[in-house]
């Protein structure tokens, strides 16, 4: 497959490699604040250099792998498309889906809480169900639920239910006995020990769960359009531009799916750490 | 027993709100009928046999479900492509295959991780940021990718599984190695135990229960990126939920599910068995 003039080619990459690698063994020596973003900044970057440094230099099918300059020339251009897409799964039917699911969760897990024998049947069920790959449902809620993004909503409200509603469960018993029993001693009505004591208690688990949801939601939504879905959408977008062969639009896609996943995921645990200042896990 | 009475009034609560939804569901299209005959509208007592023996139900009944689950895995002959065997064979060989690799890579990773700072600097932000990339969008595209380079089906299969199996893999095997008290290390420092022998005696035996929760959650995840792969493709249960769905096949969908669930069940089941056993010759069960 290589002639004799990729040799070269290939132990140019390769010095390249090495010399970034040994920039970073170097910087990860010292302990300087900053080496903490800058290590894997130039890992992410020599990647990308590679990646479009070995696509141009080897004429790799732009079909088959498009260099990162094309996708970012693509991503410019087409800012409305890519927009109108991010509104119709993100907004829409992600965030939406997951504000239903997380908040009916939360709720059922308070409800269940007071019930040992809802507990003891609902837990192992519970349990069950978040291992199952829920995707395949998403079939069934396109076709109650229409094309357009209240299927892809059901579709993120059932993925993110039980993760959230097993963390949730898990948290209200993470308060001690100790501490329930001095707000017995306070004379504490069921509800003041639920919002003074267990629900705090139970953030750190919470927002676990919260946060595995980010990333389900997401997923979630994208993969509902794969089975249906109107003329907008991320998963849409992706399928059709495959069918169309112009992957830099799918890498474009791609690019603004990871952005909007990190960015939400950042901020669920941004407030995370908001509430939660107290915890152990939080302190520096 | 007393374990088993709450789970199983949850199940017969789930089953009766199921018939129910079923027959509130699926009594639009029985009305309807009515209407085109010209006959009477059903009564609340016909309604029952009306709506739960469907042939295209918009919620199938139970009892619909595990027919057709038992018509399309028992009176089927394996080798037909009509046969759930057949896809779910396809499924799990994706499964297994991907989450060998996702394990083996993950593995390897998580002993650079721990061994060198620099490896765990550079790649282990990364590995945590490409967990909150919806990864499967990406399937669509790698199947194209791996077509064009000429990569089987199933391996392309694989490669999504193991994406999502190898970082559970990484998180939990990083824990694991890391789990030995400094007293421990310290202790087999005074042996003069070489570097190699620290590994192999002490590290990798006491990551083991580590290793064996991520495999469950590993597991599970690649058996969705199997599933989910297979809706670009021929064969396989995720296929087979894209053609019911295509073809409004409504309890195609639901004995596909089913088994995609089974299947779900008995892996995770399989990986808890392999942790007993493993756990109980080393001497860490906790019975």
């Amino acid at each position: 497959m290589l002639g004799p003039l990729d040799y070269p080619k290939l132990l140019c990459f390769l010095a390249f490699w090495a010399g970034a690698w040994l920039l970073n063994s170097e910087l990860a020596k010292c302990r300087a604040p900053w080496v903490r973003y800058a290590v894997p900044l130039v890992f992410g970057l020599t990647l990308l250099v590679l990646w479009q440094a070995g696509v141009t230099a080897y004429g790799v099918n732009k079909i088959i792998l498009p260099p990162p300059s094309d996708v970012l020339a693509r991503m410019s251009v087409s800012v409305p498309t890519l927009w109108a897409d991010l509104v119709q799964t993100f907004f829409k039917g992600a965030l939406s889906g997951y504000a239903m699911g997380c908040s009916a969760a939360v709720v059922t897990a308070i409800a269940i809480d007071r019930s040992p024998f809802l507990q003891a049947g609902l837990l192992p069920v519970g349990n069950f169900v978040a291992a199952l790959p829920i995707v395949g449902i998403a079939p069934i809620l396109v076709m109650w639920f229409g094309f357009d993004w209240q299927s892809k909503a059901a579709v993120v409200v059932v993925m993110v239910f039980f993760p959230v509603l097993v963390n949730t469960i898990a948290g209200l018993a993470a308060s001690e006995v100790m501490q329930r029993d001095l707000m017995a001693t306070y004379s504490a009505s069921y509800w003041q020990t639920l919002f003074k004591l267990r629900l705090p208690a139970a953030m750190p688990f919470i927002f676990n769960g919260l946060k595995i949801a980010t990333t389900l939601a997401l997923i979630g939504a994208i993969v509902a359009e794969f089975f249906g879905s109107p003329i907008v959408g991320m998963g849409f977008r992706i399928v059709a531009e495959v069918g169309r062969s112009s992957p830099d639009m799918v890498w474009a896609e791609i690019a603004v799916a990871a952005l909007a996943g990190s960015a939400f995921y950042g901020l669920v645990a941004l407030i995370e750490k908001r509430a939660t200042f107290w915890h152990p896990s939080q302190r520096n | 027993m007393k374990r088993a009475a709450p789970i199983l009034t949850v199940l017969l609560v789930i089953i009766a709100v199921w018939y129910a939804a079923a027959i509130w569901m699926n009594a639009p299209w029985a009305y309807d009928q009515a209407v085109r005959a010209e006959a009477a509208a059903p009564t609340w007592a016909e309604l029952p046999g009306l709506t739960l023996n469907q042939d295209r139900p918009v919620l199938p009944s139970p009892h619909q479900v595990i027919a057709e689950l038992a018509r399309s895995t028992l009176g089927l002959p394996p080798s037909s492509k009509k046969s759930l065997v057949y896809h779910a064979w396809v499924t799990i060989s994706g499964t297994l295959l991907g989450f060998a690799m996702g394990t083996t890579l993950g593995v390897l990773l998580a002993v650079g991780i721990v061994y060198s700072r620099s490896i765990e600097m550079s790649v282990l932000p990364w590995a945590i940021a490409s967990q909150m990339v919806p990864i499967i969008a990406l399937a669509p595209m790698l199947a194209v990718v791996m077509h064009a380079v000429g990569a089987t089906p199933l391996m392309t299969k694989a490669v999504i599984s193991a994406y999502l199996s190898f970082f559970p893999v990484v998180v939990g095997m990083v824990k694991g190695l890391r789990s030995p008290e400094v007293m421990q290390l310290d202790l087999l420092q005074t042996y003069a135990a070489p570097g190699g022998a620290v590994f192999w005696k002490l590290r990798l035996p006491s990551s083991m229960p580590y290793f064996f929760a991520s495999v469950k959650v590993g597991i599970a995840a690649s058996l969705v990126g199997a599933i989910v792969a297979e809706l670009n493709q021929q064969a396989g249960l995720g296929a087979r939920l894209l053609q019911g769905s295509y073809y409004g096949q409504t309890t195609q969908i639901w004995a596909a599910l089913f088994l995609s669930a089974i299947l779900a069940a008995v892996l995770v089941m399989l990986a808890g068995r392999i942790e007993r056993g493993v756990l109980l010759r080393m001497g860490m069960a906790r019975c």
